[in-house]
């Protein structure tokens, strides 16, 4: 299949290219930029005139739900969602039933993705057996399953001496540990920032301090065992600016925000909207100011999905018996543009934090279109606008605390290895 | 989500929910209803014909004896139809959610619902789900509201100080877990008292408690110092001794209210507790049956002022 991409604004953020050219593909890959390649005779014309074209998206947190959570949504619903969002690689957290703590299943959700040819899955490993928090899992036999490194979801880890073996470990192989900063103890019980909203609403509070003090003493087991890693999902100022004092010192550390985190903050619970039952919680203002400033600077390094589907029921419940999490594959694009234009960011750099970006902290050669290389793209529309209502979204997920939000930017098209996969 | 959930289109009060958000005006009215209300009880004859033919549901998720008497009492009082329905065990424990319960209940001819639960919130998410007609009043959600417990209060100061923009109030204990403080804190406020205080350890203050409005002190010498209200707080059992506090003595010595403690107060200070009270924990006997006390008067108020939610909600 050879396809001529013709008269799109092709944005490049790895190769910092921004302006309009003709993108040439065959056998998956990119041919030719600008010039077509000698005796190329395209099958497919894709006239992309007002259209952005740049590398397919890279999402680091997208809850699939396979294995064990079929009912809130499937491989297939959320495969779509994915590419419906423009996104072409994204990266699952091991909190599936059972957890991704053994290669066979690891294997397996590899070649049901595989299968379904649309977007590649790369699975994060469970750091600990049963993301209990006693045993380490075989990270070596689970890396040449597939696993891309290796993570605690949500799942408390208590033990600091365990943390400190796990990330020794990891960091024998060269494996990366993901990781959320919280401690259990001070989280415990809580369901919102511990703030002036979550006192006037009587919600029982996670204080900031509960993910510095985790993230300290994962900076300080860095130090210790030289382990590289990713820190998952942001919430507070102070994290940020732990976070670029890491960075200053050299450690190899990266981390990601999530869309809701860019966004939103604990106002946005209102009148006990459960959608907005997120974890981390929503904090305060200044805090996501903070998110956005950092993710400005490179402090923070990509914007993620934090995609995670949940069951309409699950949702009609007081606050804090909703479960946690908000549906997001299809909601990246647009809040990336939304950030970049509130910010006053150009495109070519807001789209670095979910492609070449997270593709740098995954080590893998994506997120860039360069001839000979793979050809995973996106072509969107910057200014076609939409509302987010149920049946705009292809997850089976509907719940997002931006349902009945305005929003600009809609997928035109996703190519996967020069496929055509998605076509609104 | 920025329409408030408890007032219909033309500003009326559709379900009552939570005493923030709503107007002075609204307040007073409420207040002023109630006044007529107060007579009814001391008749021969203790009924009104208001709400004849309506029906009631009162569905507790929560144990309570007072309140939901208070309730029973009042819609019985307005001649409406009244069911007791103790949830937490029934329904619940076979796994039915809350929503399915309120629907089954709605099926079954509800015109009102006046809830209880432990979790902040839930009676928001009744009224967001139940048809135009039905009216939701919340009889203590979490540690969020408890909306008519914050109006008998009101109720109270009024009867026995009048004018709310002189006064000095003092609410005192464990404010941290408390829908009844932050009911009153927000009644006060709204009803132009010019100084609320909060009394209590650091340990039982939620982060931010200033945001609402008072000044906070961890003192009680200090804290009392001139005010012409004082208003005590229960303090639940599994918090008298743990990552709160360290014993029910301690506290009491600190916190608890004596007579000694009272008379840092004004004189004339009336002294008030939503009940159930822990003599010799937050408050002192002496005090609790002393001429001061307006414990006793809170009740019967209680049941006029929820007369007068009753009636007004279903006028709307």
């Amino acid at each position: 299949m050879k396809i001529h991409i013709k008269n799109g604004r092709l944005i490049d953020p790895k190769n910092k290219f921004d302006g309009v050219t003709d993108l040439y593909l065959a056998a998956g890959k990119v041919a030719g930029i600008g010039q077509a390649p000698e005796g190329f005779h395209a099958n497919r014309e894709i006239d992309a005139s007002n259209l952005v074209v740049c590398p397919g998206f890279i999402d680091l947190a997208a809850r699939l739900r396979e294995p064990g959570y079929e009912y809130l949504a499937t491989l297939e619903s959320e495969m779509q969602a994915a590419v419906a969002g423009g996104v072409t690689s994204l990266v699952c957290p091991p909190d599936t039933e059972p957890v991704l703590d053994e290669p066979g299943l690891v294997e397996m959700l590899k070649h049901r993705a595989k299968s379904l040819n649309q977007a590649h899955v790369y699975p994060l490993g469970a750091l600990t057996q049963g993301l209990a928090g006693k045993v380490l899992t075989e990270m070596a036999e689970l890396h040449d399953a597939g696993c891309i490194g290796f993570a605690h979801a949500d799942a408390p880890l208590i033990d600091t001496t365990l943390l400190m073996r796990a990330m020794q470990y990891a960091a024998t192989f060269g494996f990366t540990v993901w990781l959320r900063p919280q401690d259990p103890f001070l989280a415990n019980g809580g369901i919102a920032h511990d703030g002036e909203v979550a006192t006037r609403l009587g919600l029982a509070g996670i204080p900031a301090c509960a993910e510095t003090i985790a993230l300290s003493t994962i900076i300080t087991l860095m130090r210790e065992t030289g382990a590289r890693v990713h820190i998952c999902r942001l919430s507070s100022r102070d994290s940020v600016e732990l976070i670029r004092q890491a960075k200053a010192q050299g450690l190899p550390i990266t981390c990601d925000i999530s869309i809701n985190h860019a966004h939103l903050c604990d106002r946005d619970i209102g009148y006990f909207d459960a959608n907005a039952n997120l974890i981390p919680p929503l904090r305060d203002q200044r805090d996501r100011d903070a998110l956005r400033a950092g993710l400005d600077s490179g402090i923070v390094d990509a914007l993620c999905s934090d995609h995670t589907p949940v069951d309409e029921n699950a949702k009609q419940v007081p606050f804090g018996e909703a479960e946690a999490g908000a549906t997001g594959l299809e909601l990246l694009l647009p809040l990336t543009l939304k950030w970049a234009s509130e910010n006053k960011i150009l495109l070519i750099e807001a789209l670095a934090k979910i492609t070449s970006a997270p593709a740098r902290i995954l080590g893998l050669d994506a997120g860039h279109l360069s001839v000979g290389h793979n050809a995973d793209l996106c072509l969107f529309d910057p200014s076609a606008d939409w509302r987010v209502v149920a049946n705009a979204l292809k997850s089976q997920g509907k719940n997002t605390p931006f349902l009945g939000y305005a929003m600009l930017g809609k997928v035109h098209m996703t190519l996967v290895s020069g496929h055509v996969v998605y076509e609104a | 989500m920025t329409k408030n959930p408890q007032l219909s289109e033309d500003g009326a009060l559709r379900h009552l929910l939570t005493i923030e958000g709503l107007s002075a005006k609204l307040l007073h009215s409420i207040l002023d209803t109630a006044e007529s209300f107060v007579s009814v009880g001391e008749r021969e004859v203790k009924k009104v014909p208001l709400l004849r033919g309506k029906s009631i549901f009162n569905l507790f998720f929560e144990p309570s004896t007072r309140t939901r008497t208070t309730f029973e009492i009042a819609a019985k009082r307005l001649s409406a139809d009244v069911v007791n329905l103790n949830v937490s065990a029934s329904s619940q424990s076979k796994g039915e959610t809350l929503l399915d319960t309120v629907d089954n209940l709605a099926a079954m001819g509800a015109d009102m619902f006046v809830v209880r639960h432990a979790q902040s919130g839930a009676a928001h998410l009744i009224a967001r789900h139940v048809a135009p007609h039905i009216h939701v009043i919340n009889a203590g959600d979490g540690r969020h509201a408890h909306p008519t417990q914050g109006l008998l209060d009101m109720f109270t100061i009024r009867r026995y100080k009048q004018d709310f923009t002189k006064l000095k109030v003092a609410v005192v204990g464990d404010v941290m877990h408390s829908r009844v403080a932050r009911s009153e804190i927000h009644a006060l406020t709204t009803l132009g008292v010019p100084e609320v205080r909060v009394i209590a350890p650091r340990t039982l203050l939620p982060k931010g408690v200033e945001s609402l409005g008072v000044h906070v002190y961890n003192d009680m010498a200090q804290g009392l110092k001139d005010v012409d209200v004082v208003m005590m707080l229960r303090l639940q059992n599994e918090r008298m001794s743990g990552p709160f506090l360290p014993s029910a003595q301690e506290y009491f010595k600190y916190y608890g209210l004596t007579a000694e403690k009272l008379q840092i107060a004004k004189p004339d200070a009336i002294v008030m507790h939503p009940g159930p009270m822990n003599r010799g924990v937050e408050i002192d006997s002496s005090v609790a049956d002393g001429g001061q006390a307006v414990i006793l008067p809170q009740v019967t108020f209680g049941i006029a002022v929820r007369m007068a939610v009753m009636s007004l909600l279903a006028g709307t």
